[in-house]
């Protein structure tokens, strides 16, 4: 079996990253307790799987503060949209390659 | 990783791709007891504009000055009613999943009802100012729909088509003058009834 694992993403084999694209990848922006509430994960959890996302430069953060308190927002960027499908053509290139 | 983990996966990515993007808490049930606080309050209503034994039919200039502010206090306590039963039911509902009521979700659907109802509940009242009554039921669903037709890019999708029977429904009680208070029951009251049994079946079971 020869696998064309070109598209697979190493970075989005983690679950709560790839969790973390999906809702980015349906939503112009989410919030971080947004998203641990629709994740549930743990702060930490969440907090350094966006760290690494944000470091491949897949999503951007935004800090701001309402009502005085921080604030942060999430986008996914051109490249992370690009990887997000990428990733879910390898994942069904896999399933394609089983059914052979 | 064998096929089951790949399929589960993609399962998982389409159920939070809408589940963050969709405000699925909103009660079906909820929608069969707001339609049948607006039938009640119909029937209030036209018992005190016609009489209870009146007949079904044309009507002319029953709605005056007299009965308005009746009418104006029905109309409120159906409507805080309605929006009392929905939140109630929809945080009871998110609360079961897991979610929250007030979510970036909910403020969206919120956000794109808004304007229309805004602006249709302002039209009503200067309606009501004026004294054109007649006016009064079709203002209110044809804003009432667009709202609906606003908001269902955020939800279930079947209340695009609650809004578009609402809109028409409008501008038929327009064009029938008279007739108002039974366009007004039928689109408040069977519609959502009908709409609420329908999301009750397909979602909620």
């Amino acid at each position: 079996m020869n696998l064309d694992l070109s598209l697979y993403d190493k970075v989005l084999e983690n679950r709560v990253r790839l969790q973390i694209m999906s809702v980015l990848v349906a939503n112009e922006h989410y919030d971080f307790n947004s998203l641990k509430e629709l994740l549930g994960v743990t702060d930490g959890n969440l907090a350094s799987n966006l760290k690494s996302l944000e470091k491949e430069g897949y999503i951007t953060v935004e800090k701001s503060f309402v009502d005085r308190k921080p604030n942060t927002k999430y986008r996914k960027t051109d490249k992370g949209q690009k990887a997000f499908e990428n990733h879910l053509s390898a994942l069904e290139n896999l399933i394609k390659q089983q059914y052979k | 990783m064998n096929q089951k983990d790949l399929i589960n996966q993609i399962g998982q990515i389409r159920s939070l791709m809408e589940k963050s993007s969709k405000f699925m808490s909103i009660s079906g049930l909820s929608g069969v007891l707001i339609g049948s606080y607006a039938l009640v309050g119909a029937f209030v209503a036209y018992v005190l504009v016609y009489g209870f034994n009146s007949e079904f039919g044309y009507h002319d200039h029953y709605v005056n000055n007299g009965n308005i502010p009746t009418l104006i206090v029905i109309a409120l306590s159906v409507l805080v009613v309605s929006i009392g039963t929905g939140y109630y039911m929809a945080r009871q509902k998110a609360k079961k999943s897991g979610q929250s009521v007030w979510n970036p979700t909910s403020k969206a659907l919120f956000k794109a009802m808004a304007v229309p109802l805004l602006t249709g509940g302002l039209l009503s009242l200067i309606f009501i100012c004026k004294g054109d009554y007649g006016m009064i039921a079709s203002t209110m669903l044809i804003f009432y729909g667009l709202a609906l037709s606003a908001a269902s890019s955020f939800t279930f999708k079947e209340l695009r088509w609650l809004g578009i029977l609402d809109i028409i429904l409008g501008l038929l009680a327009l064009c029938l003058p008279g007739y108002g208070i039974y366009f007004w029951a039928f689109g408040f009251g069977i519609l959502h009834i009908i709409y609420g049994l329908i999301v009750h079946q397909r979602y909620e079971k």
